[in-house]
């Protein structure tokens, strides 16, 4: 239909400019220069900061596989873990990292389901900072069940004792869904990253480049052919990790929940939990990505109004959890159950009432300040902020996992738990091996999806005029 | 480049996703079987514009899925209530509600298999060597350029007709693939 023939009443007009969107990729850049930039950073002279966190996470990530292996030779002892607390830090740990690892699918995937378009902008990283972290989580249960070389035990594999594994705990529903989860974010990433490995190949100056991005590439041409199957494919996974993603974590609370100790026996820990994981995944999230945008020269593609989005859903999540602190309470009190009034009022009062309002302070103060958007568009502050959340929701578990374990409903099963100096290096050693696997996948794969984020720019759109669109006609 | 018996096919080049387009709903009104749109990323309203149906990949996904969600309930069932059956707290030997999570899990497990193997067999991917990837300027096909190829396979295929044809769609860069 000509301009001509629509009536001007029927006529649609443009927005006004203040209700224009900010673009996600700004000064209109095109297809040609995301790439450049994007891959600049990896086919680029390896920067000076980078081998300042180089040398100091490598070397922490050493001391971790010392750590290790002085706990295996000797025993689960070296830790603080003693009755009653018998899950110590190692479960908290574990959950902390968990958690960490839920903001990069709910980016990659429940995002992408929603069609939130600036999740190109950040998912790839996102994703990696998944997968690292629950590498670091899985480390955890391993080791402090004492006889590490008998964790093959939780596989339902045959051993000599013809025993299997015994399959109403949730302990073993856990094995299941952590390492479900880390294998289909492992292949979500993979698939996201076949594209953009084309795009490395096809820039590639040296033969052993080539060789390799054109390997695990595995002969992508950008046929549309493909493309239509690839991104029923992805498709396919974001709507399958959506459902994963919610389970493991509430698979993580059952662990808690199933059991009869007050403070654990809660209904509304799956739900509190998941909110509490994409709380403090947001969190890393951001912690990453504020000082990664700057030396990366990324600003034109994380854009300020990426940080300010997820500002807000740390905020909504950050209110989620909240939410569920102050139910908790509630609960506790008109329950009746005098063990569960106690298990709570324990909390906030009892021994370990520093950890309690650390983790208040943290997670349901701070984020107030993302309401507003003088704080939401000042980068340092964001940053400063997020590192708060990440304390607040390692506080969280140690409240769960240390306060409810160590005041059990007979008196005489009390204790106090203090971390020994192994406890502290192990954690400490997680954050080596997390950052020397993030630098690696900076310094070798492209950070950001760039086809993605190609696909994104009016550029990529047949309708619009910078896609090549002519004004009447029908493209 | 002479056309001999060794060509691969006509690659055509565009700047733009939109003229891209309205090249390859002309390719497609011609008729032909044996031809493909190269991109940087998907664009979309391109599979219309091909006359491409609906992928399939949902098919092999669901298979997965099925598989796994079985898998789980028989090896459970089998494990704890038939070869070695484990008496807890007087609880059935075996429930559906405390098999589901780890069904759960593996449905969800061998669904991305399904979904991710089912995507490579269509593509008939990995493979280590394509014509194309040899051409000099087809490595644009992964930057900033828009293609159109038409393989000499094709019945239609026919040296001077399929390159005027190309050339009406407005394309300026037109060459010959080598096999």
């Amino acid at each position: 239909m000509s301009e001509a023939a629509i009536p001007p009443t029927l006529k649609i007009h443009a927005p006004p400019a203040e209700l224009e969107r900010e673009p996600l990729v700004e000064n209109q850049r095109g297809p040609g220069w995301i790439s450049d930039q994007i891959s600049g950073i990896v086919e680029g002279k390896t920067p000076k900061w980078w081998w300042v966190a180089f040398s100091i996470s490598f070397p922490t990530m050493l001391m971790l596989f010392a750590v290790l292996a002085y706990l295996i030779s000797t025993g689960v002892g070296i830790y603080g873990n003693n009755h009653p607390v018998m899950w110590g830090w190692p479960i908290v740990n574990f959950v902390w990292w968990i958690g960490i690892g839920h903001a990069g699918t709910l980016i990659s995937a429940i995002l992408f389901l929603l069609r939130q378009k600036w999740r190109t902008g950040v998912n790839r990283a996102a994703e990696a900072m998944t997968i690292f972290a629950v590498m670091c989580a899985g480390i955890f249960p391993l080791i402090h069940i004492g006889r590490a070389w008998l964790g093959w035990w939780l596989f339902p594999i045959p051993n000599a004792n013809s025993i299997w594994p015994q399959f109403r705990s949730p302990l073993m529903w856990d094995v299941f869904a952590v390492s479900t989860y880390f294998t289909v974010s492992l292949l979500f990433w993979y698939v996201g990253l076949v594209p953009d490995l084309a795009v490395m190949r096809d820039r590639s100056k040296t033969k052993i480049r080539k060789f390799l991005y054109g390997l695990f590439s595995l002969g992508w041409t950008g046929s549309n052919r493909h493309w239509s199957n690839y991104e029923k494919a992805y498709l396919i996974l974001a709507g399958l990790s959506t459902p994963l993603v919610l389970s493991v974590h509430s698979i993580v609370s059952l662990d808690f929940a199933v059991s009869n100790l007050p403070g654990w026996h809660t209904t509304i820990f799956p739900p509190y939990f998941v909110a509490g994981a994409v709380f403090s995944g947001f969190g890393m999230v951001l912690t990453l990505l504020i000082p990664l945008r700057r030396l990366c020269k990324l600003e034109e593609i994380i854009t300020v109004r990426h940080i300010e989005l997820m500002c807000k859903v740390t905020l909504a999540v950050g209110s989620i959890v909240s939410y569920a602190y102050g139910m908790e309470v509630f609960i506790a009190w008109y329950s009746g159950s005098p063990y569960e009034k106690f298990a709570f009022w324990n909390r906030a009062f009892g021994p370990y009432w520093w950890g309690y309002w650390t983790m208040i302070t943290c997670n349901v103060l701070v984020p107030q300040f993302f309401w507003f958007k003088k704080v939401r568009t000042n980068m340092l502050f964001v940053w400063v902020l997020s590192i708060f959340v990440n304390i607040g929701m390692w506080f969280e578990r140690f409240e769960i996992v240390i306060t409810s374990l160590s005041r059990e409903f007979l008196p005489s099963n009390w204790g106090y738990f203090a971390p020994t100096i192994w406890d502290i290096l192990t954690y400490i050693g997680t954050f080596g091996l997390f950052f020397t696997m993030f630098l690696l996948f900076l310094r070798f794969l492209p950070m950001i999806a760039i086809s993605e984020v190609k696909g994104v720019t009016p550029q990529a759109d047949p309708h619009h005029p910078l896609g090549g669109a002519k004004p009447g006609g029908h493209h | 480049m002479s056309e001999s018996s060794k060509l691969y096919g006509l690659i055509a080049e565009f700047d733009t996703p939109a003229a891209l387009m309205h090249a390859a709903e002309k390719v497609r009104d011609s008729g032909f079987r044996k031809w493909d749109v190269f991109t940087p990323f998907p664009v979309h309203g391109m599979d219309k514009a091909m006359g491409m149906r609906n992928s399939k990949v949902g098919w092999f996904s669901f298979i997965g899925g099925a598989t796994g969600y079985l898998t789980g309930m028989l090896m459970i069932w089998w494990m704890n209530a038939v070869d070695y059956a484990i008496p807890v707290g007087g609880k059935p030997m075996f429930s559906p509600h405390g098999a589901f999570p780890p069904s759960y899990e593996l449905t969800i497990l061998f669904g991305a298999f399904g979904a991710i193997l089912g995507m490579l067999f269509l593509n008939r991917l990995p493979r280590l060597h394509h014509p194309l990837l040899k051409h000099k300027r087809f490595a644009l096909a992964t930057h900033d350029r828009f293609f159109i190829v038409i393989e000499t396979s094709d019945p239609k295929f026919s040296g001077t007709d399929t390159r005027k044809l190309l050339e009406s769609t407005g394309s300026k860069h037109i060459e010959g693939v080598e096999d």
